[in-house]
């Protein structure tokens, strides 16, 4: 669901465990041909400690949101020392030394425990910042983004939910997540529709992909593969799909040109439109999965 | 004792092979492997484990269902939005409250405000940890269960239990091969470390990455030297990488070019300075070198 209640027609994130498989690529790509198609689109970059879809999709920023959690904020006046409030934090973001109060605010996961635990009400909530999101148009269709301010270390998942509450009532919301398959990817891949998981036919991409397999199938979404740079490697990934039971949705050719256009940061089937047809497929097969 | 830790902000861009390459390379050595949630080191250095540990990374909520009441007051606490009014019936109540584990932070909250000490909060396995013997030396290793948090706390305590390793056995370096982003695990991975080397790749992706996490490196104070890798890619956007770089107070390294050898040496399980005498094999041999030559001189000083 997003802010405003109402659901987008279809959420698709394209994730992958090992980094730098392809996640933008797939996503740029399928937003462009698809919203060529005439489906109202959607590119949400949950990627938000490395963001790079912008670089592709140029887009016309229309909107900034200084994105704020609540944080510890210490009345030293009011604590006593009691040291409750370390005693309760699971992250170490707070620690009491000889009855002094410290506060690591970019440890704090912002659960609100030390204030509730405070006997003299010495703690309250605080806005911190820990990122901003970005939001606005290209070639017609609607892209958002988040970026985590840098070294903040707990608040990458809570900015990938705030970037996906944003969600706009669209036919078609493409996310692409954060790369590995720890907290970050998975506030990207739940409660969406269909995973798109991008890997190469390599033994580290084989290796990461089972893992995010699994960590799909924990968070329960139904999924496809996409082989990016097909022509390296070996079979191996193929038959590991075939025996899972997970389809391959679509291969991408290992190509330099696609590489040079990547390092431009020009979109793949702009610069090769013989591309295109491979994205409509995948786009079609996305659908076909879902039933539509 | 040195750590250098190799990381690279953007993933895909060869970091560990890099890593792998320098195992190869380098002397008296212990190796870790802090990508934990997609650890790939072990798949060229295929180490066998001599010991094994669990790793409890934090607490985890269970609403115990015969106690709860279901008043309600946990879901109302929590900012996770990780309690359901979704749990099987007692019989009690026709329906109770539910954590779900995925969206639990392991915070306690919950817990504390449940008037019916209906919720259990006990540490929760979430990942495994190895040491190991490898060709090039002993290895500590990880594994992040799927989905699990507390990514961090395992990447610490890998570096621990490497360096704990390297100061038993006299040894003079732990080379870490880090996480991708800029997030927790990668801070876990470099603060503290003596140097970091910066992997980046000639794309505007790989520059943009590169300046994200070079700021978060500058905010720990740990000197860092950027190389990059499959340069000639694209080898005008190469050069000022590498200018942005020596602006942001960077070393700059050799470069290292593209070459097929990489994939067909993870093919078979190797380095690339294992495999048959490949082009790119000088270039990781010459970078090695500069690396040895910044640890032992100290060229770039911790701010």
């Amino acid at each position: 669901m997003n802010a405003t209640g109402t659901r987008p027609g279809l959420v698709v994130t394209i994730a992958s465990g090992k980094g730098g498989t392809g996640k933008t690529t797939v996503a740029t790509n399928l937003a462009v041909v698809a919203s060529a198609r005439g489906v109202s689109v959607e590119l949400a970059d949950c990627d938000v400690e490395e963001p790079n879809g912008h670089i592709f999709v140029k887009p016309q920023i229309e909107e900034v949101t200084r994105v704020m959690l609540p944080r510890p904020a210490l009345d030293q006046d009011l604590c006593v020392g009691c040291g409750e409030c370390a005693a309760m934090c699971q992250f170490n973001a707070i620690a009491c030394v000889n009855g002094n109060v410290v506060i690591f605010p970019e440890l704090c996961h912002g659960c609100g425990g030390c204030a509730l635990v405070c006997p003299t009400n010495a703690i309250t909530d605080e806005d911190r910042e820990v990122g901003v999101i970005e939001a606005g148009r290209s070639r017609g269709f609607r892209f958002i983004h988040g970026r985590v301010r840098i070294g903040e270390a707990s608040a990458s998942p809570a900015l990938v939910n705030r970037v996906k509450a944003r969600l706009d009532s669209t036919d078609l919301a493409i996310i692409d997540a954060p790369p590995g398959t720890a907290c970050p990817m998975v506030a990207a891949v739940r409660e969406s529709d269909f995973a798109c998981l991008v890997t190469e036919p390599t033994p580290f991409g084989l290796h990461d992909l089972t893992l995010a397999v699994e960590t799909v199938r924990e968070i329960g979404v139904p999924m496809g593969v996409v082989i990016n740079r097909a022509d390296i490697g070996d079979q191996r990934v193929r038959d590991y799909c075939r025996g899972e039971h997970i389809p391959v949705l679509v291969e991408i050719p290992d190509d330099v040109r696609i590489a040079h256009a990547y390092s431009r940061g020009e979109i793949a089937s702009d610069a090769l439109p013989e591309l295109r047809p491979l994205f409509e497929t995948l786009l079609a097969h996305i659908e076909k999965a879902l039933g539509r | 004792m040195k750590e250098l830790v190799v990381i690279s902000g953007k993933g895909g861009t060869g970091k560990t092979s890099l890593v792998a390459s320098f195992a190869a390379l380098a002397e008296k050595k212990v190796l870790a492997d802090c990508d934990v949630d997609a650890a790939d080191l072990h798949l060229v250095l295929k180490p066998s484990i001599k010991q094994r540990g669990e790793f409890t990374g934090g607490k985890e909520a269970r609403i115990l269902v015969e106690q709860c009441t279901a008043c309600g007051r946990c879901a109302a606490a929590c900012r996770f939005d990780a309690v359901r009014f979704d749990g099987p019936p007692s019989s009690t109540v026709a329906k109770t409250y539910r954590v779900d584990p995925i969206a639990c932070e392991g915070c306690g909250v919950c817990v504390r405000v449940c008037p019916a000490e209906a919720i259990e909060f006990e540490p929760a396995v979430n990942g495994e940890w190895y040491i190991s013997d490898t060709r090039h030396g002993p290895m500590v290793h990880a594994r992040l269960g799927p989905a699990a948090e507390n990514s961090g706390k395992l990447v610490t305590l890998v570096r621990n239990q490497a360096q704990q390793i390297a100061e038993r056995d006299g040894l003079e370096l732990v080379l870490v091969d880090g996480a991708p982003g800029i997030g927790c695990p990668v801070i876990a991975s470099i603060t503290g470390a003596d140097l970091v080397l910066l992997v980046t790749e000639p794309t505007l992706s790989g520059l943009h990455d590169l300046e994200r996490v070079h700021a978060l490196v500058k905010h720990f104070g740990v000197p860092t030297l950027v190389s990059v890798n499959k340069y000639d890619i694209n080898v005008e956007l190469c050069e000022t990488i590498e200018a942005t770089a020596r602006r942001l107070g960077a070393r700059v390294l050799g470069r290292v070019r593209y070459d097929r050898s990489f994939t067909k040496a993870q093919m078979e399980g190797l380095s690339v300075i294992e495999y048959n005498r490949s082009a790119s094999e000088e270039d990781v041999r010459s970078l090695w070198r500069q690396v040895m030559d910044a640890l032992t001189n100290g060229s770039t000083q911790k701010e």
